[in-house]
């Protein structure tokens, strides 16, 4: 027994001496004997029919074992459509392709470069149709990317779009609150913007790998998944299989930051595997990860009444979310996240309208922030110009606005056990907003700038959690959370070593096997900490029971303090047996009213952080420098300090770089920066000089330990926190990420003209 | 295919390597070390480096050919006696990964780093990592391992 608290101790992650030497386990890694290597041929048309598609060249060449089509997968999948909320999305293209890059043939090889060259010998021809790609004129075009809306059966809510025809519009979610129409006529100021975002992508470092290999009763598939249990149902719903059939395994990941969730290669490596009769391997290049998933650009309509007080009384929102072919978890980012459009403020008359629309770009879907970061990108911006405008305190205006404990957010669920007031004063304190700032020279003018967000958990979902003690008094934790960098196991392995009072470094974490594993949602939504966590607190608790249980079997008095190994060895005879403790965890949950959005339990917690820039802009180039980033959330009361920090400003520095330099640039459809060269992420030279994190002093009562999700939080309020300062500092407001200097540049010009 | 000859991680190898094989091939496919990872494919990323004759390099942009007669370390070497090297124990102590693909080529890159910086400043450090990305953001740490591995090193100048 360690008698030491194992909950709030920065231990270093369990895996980290691995880490560090590089043998760590990545499916990346995995190499299995006769394995055939396939290689996507993807199309190079946005919206098109597929006239004719002649593989024969291919197949003749050297080392090549196969061509795949999607006539070849209906021999294995009869029905070869997938996605989480909607069936749109076929394994191979089908008669049309919907976005450049999608696959439409694989080339199996023995070698991955004979299966390169093999797709350089398919030729395809295309018809090509009208296509479209902007978010709000997708809304309401001609131009349909599908036939007929196919929302799968998972979601009773998604049910009555089903068969929906000539639209875009995969799901328009509504949220209504109070009388909003009334609340403009009796405004004493009315302000309304809009804001756009741009398409993003993850860039896990490790891209997407699946290795599947059909055995004599199933199949089992590796791969670099966030949902390991979402893959195994999905898959045996394909098959037409039972789940048991269906073995996913997987590593530590890469990175995935949403990029892995749900099905992505699986499907086809599942299907590739039962064709050729031999394991197979399709591992993404990082350009082709572009075409696979990323996060939606966004347009958002928002429109405020005020008081002459200061305070808001009606707010309306359309969101715009541009989906791009294939729906992935997009209507579920539209509802979920659509239902915080109106920000963490206390305004009684609220309009929602939050649409995924469907459109021939590369598919959107969960990116770190399930949408919440476009969404406080929008609503930051746009509660700054106002604080503005009515000549308040950026920081008071907020302070009166602002959620407090109790109070009704727009679903009408109350506000629990969320810190925004702490959080907003904490930063106000951190970034010394009261004392005088230095505003730089005429050529460099220095601003300042706030924000705050909020996000809601994922509900309802289900997480379990088994704990087995063996002889020796060692634990092994068995959950289908994937770490992916998050640091998952270590926090787990402190929730049960802090039950069991054994130290979280005694205890081994399995990786994600779906035939040992139990179930698991998802790794996602930051909810592991929060639901992972409790199952695993009460599959701890269990064996705790159990144990006490034994040493009065064994005639012990309570409280005995016999070593765990010696129970064992009474009661077996000798080192041998289990002791098993499971736990599963479901929080409760209302869903939306279809109507009006309103819900009595929308979330069974809430996430909030606030973010401060300070920037220098360069009056001359238009050049933004931010100069010093601070961070500070509401993490309930942290399970390990240290981890938390670190996904604090990594979660912000990523965010920093979708609001200063990332953008996937189209061109008619076409992507024209699909690689690492020309779509730059943050390295050590672009960052602040000063990036600060803190969170604050908080309890969320219903998580482990008082514990709470921090894994999105470091992105909410980064955008519209620097957009805010660099108004501060030149006078000019960009409405569109990501802040380029020739668009500052552009906007200080059309400001000298306007003088 | 050419021959070479080479020393892998402080043992003579033989290999027979392809024109195009690149050096990153070499050392998954016919030596089974895992520690270099191709992930842009491009020499941009840094999380394929190794190092050739102890300078840093790009294995997925390096030929296979070229390490012939040469001396390449991968990050496997490090603490092939068991013990840590300083620049791995400061990783850790720093806290300085996340998802731990790109840390490999980090921790080889700040091993040069120190060979030539041995007391770097924040510019330095800043400037000699700027071809190694971590998409987890583990960058301030990753600063913070730096110095204290330097610290490090320089309490035990015998450990590097």
């Amino acid at each position: 027994m360690s008698g030491v608290r194992q909950v709030g101790r920065s231990l270093p992650r369990l895996e980290a001496r691995a880490k560090v030497t590089g043998a760590a386990e990545y499916v990346h890694n995995l190499h299995l004997p006769g394995m055939l290597h396939g290689r996507i041929f993807r199309s190079a048309v946005p919206h098109a029919e597929i006239r004719a598609l002649d593989v024969k060249a291919a197949r003749a060449v050297a080392g090549v074992h196969s061509v795949v089509t999607i006539d070849d997968i209906r021999t294995v999948i009869p029905d070869p459509y997938y996605g989480p909320a909607f069936h749109d999305q076929p394994i191979l293209a089908e008669g049309k392709v919907r976005h450049v890059g999608e696959p439409v043939a694989v080339v199996l090889a023995e070698e991955a470069k004979t299966a390169e060259e093999g797709c350089r010998a398919i030729a395809v021809e295309y018809g090509e149709l009208p296509a479209v790609y902007d978010e709000v004129e997708a809304a309401r075009s001609a131009v349909h990317v599908h036939d007929a809306l196919k929302p799968a059966g998972a979601f009773p809510d998604l049910q009555h779009l089903a068969g929906r025809r000539a639209t875009n519009v995969a799901l328009d979610f509504h949220l209504r609150r109070g009388d909003p129409e009334g609340a403009f006529a009796a405004a004493e100021r009315v302000f309304e913007h809009t804001f756009r975002s741009q398409q993003v992508m993850h860039t896990p470092l490790e891209p997407h790998v699946s290795i599947a290999e059909a055995s004599g009763s199933g199949i089992t598939i590796h791969t670099s998944s966030q949902s390991p249990s979402f893959v195994r149902s999905e898959i045996a719903r394909l098959l037409g299989w039972p789940e048991n059939r269906v073995r996913v395994r997987t590593a530590y990941l890469g990175g995935g930051f949403g990029a892995k969730v749900y099905v992505k290669l699986e499907a086809l490596a599942a299907a590739l595997a039962l064709l050729a009769g031999r394991p197979v391997r399709i591992a993404l290049t990082m350009d082709e990860q572009f075409f696979t998933i990323s996060r939606h650009a966004t347009t958002v309509h928002i429109k405020s009444a005020v008081d002459r007080d200061g305070k808001i009384t009606g707010r309306q929102c359309r969101v715009y979310w541009n989906g791009g072919a294939y729906a992935d978890i997009g209507p579920r980012v539209a509802q979920k996240s659509g239902f915080t459009a109106a920000g963490p403020y206390d305004i009684a008359n609220v309009a929602i309208e939050s649409c995924e629309i469907y459109t021939n770009r590369p598919p959107a879907g969960a990116l770190r922030g399930f949408g919440v970061p476009q969404l406080v990108w929008a609503y930051e911006s746009h509660t700054d110009l106002i604080a503005r405008a009515l000549g308040l305190d950026p920081v008071e205006f907020r302070r009166r606005n602002l959620l407090r404990e109790g109070r009704p957010q727009a679903t009408g669920t109350k506000m629990r056990d969320a810190a925004l007031h702490q959080v907003l004063e904490r930063l106000a304190t951190h970034i010394e907003w009261e004392r005088p700032f230095d505003r730089g020279t005429p050529l460099r003018r220095r601003g300042r700038g706030v924000a705050i967000g909020f996000k809601a958990s994922i509900a309802p979902t289900t997480s379990v959690a088994i704990v087995a003690l063996a002889a020796d008094g060692s634990a092994t934790l068995y959950c289908s959370t994937v770490d992916m960098g998050q640091g998952s196991d270590t926090a787990l392995a402190q929730i049960a070593g802090e039950v069991l009072d054994i130290p979280a470094e005694r205890i081994r974490v399995a990786h994600p096997d779906t035939e040992a594993t139990p179930y698991d949602m998802g790794t996602l939504g930051s909810r592991s900490t929060y639901h992972m966590g409790q199952a695993v607190r009460r599959a701890a608790l269990e064996v705790r029971d159990k144990l006490a249980a034994l040493a009065g079997e064994l005639g012990l008095p309570p409280g005995s303090n016999l070593p765990i190994p010696e129970l064992f060895r009474r009661k077996y005879g000798m080192a041998a047996g289990n002791l098993i403790g499971s736990g599963s965890f479901m929080p409760s949950y209302a869903p939306p009213d279809p109507l009006t959005g309103q819900s009595p339990d929308a979330t069974p917690y809430w996430m909030s952080a606030a973010a401060g820039a300070e920037v220098a802009v360069d009056t001359e180039t238009g050049q933004v420098t931010v100069e010093r980033l601070v961070l500070v959330a509401d993490a309930g009361t942290p399970i390990n300090p240290q981890i938390v920090e670190t996904q604090l400003s990594g979660a912000a520095i990523m965010q920093f770089g979708f609001t200063m330099q990332e953008e996937m640039v189209f061109e008619d459809g076409q992507l024209r920066n699909p690689s690492l060269a020309d779509y730059k992420i943050p390295g050590l030279r672009d960052l602040p000089r000063r990036i600060e994190v803190e969170t604050v002093d908080a309890v969320e009562r219903d998580g482990p330990f008082g514990a709470k999700g921090v894994g999105e939080s470091g992105t909410y309020a980064v955008s519209p926190a620097i957009a805010n300062a660099v108004e501060d500092a030149v006078g000019v407001r960009l409405n569109e990420l990501p802040l380029k200097a020739e668009a500052v540049w552009q906007a200080l010009a059309a400001d000298r003209g306007g003088r | 295919m050419p021959h070479i000859h080479f020393t892998l991680n402080g043992r003579p190898v033989a290999a027979e390597v392809a024109p195009d094989e690149t050096l990153i091939e070499t050392l998954r496919e016919r030596f089974a070390l895992y520690g270099a990872r191709e992930s842009c494919g491009q020499g941009l990323c840094g999380c394929c480096t190794v190092l050739a004759d102890g300078r840093a390099v790009s294995s997925c942009l390096y030929p296979a050919a070229f390490a012939a007669d040469s001396e390449i370390v991968t990050i496997e070497h490090l603490a092939a006696g068991g013990e840590l090297d300083p620049v791995q124990q400061a990783f850790i102590e720093a806290g300085a990964f996340q998802c731990g693909f790109c840390t490999p080529g980090f921790v080889l890159m700040v091993k040069q780093l120190l060979n030539e910086y041995p007391d770097p400043s924040e510019e330095e450090i800043r400037h000699y990592l700027s071809g190694n990305l971590c998409r987890c953001g583990s960058y301030p740490q990753i600063v913070e391992a730096v110095k204290r591995a330097g610290d490090l090193r320089r309490a035990a100048p015998s450990g590097s």
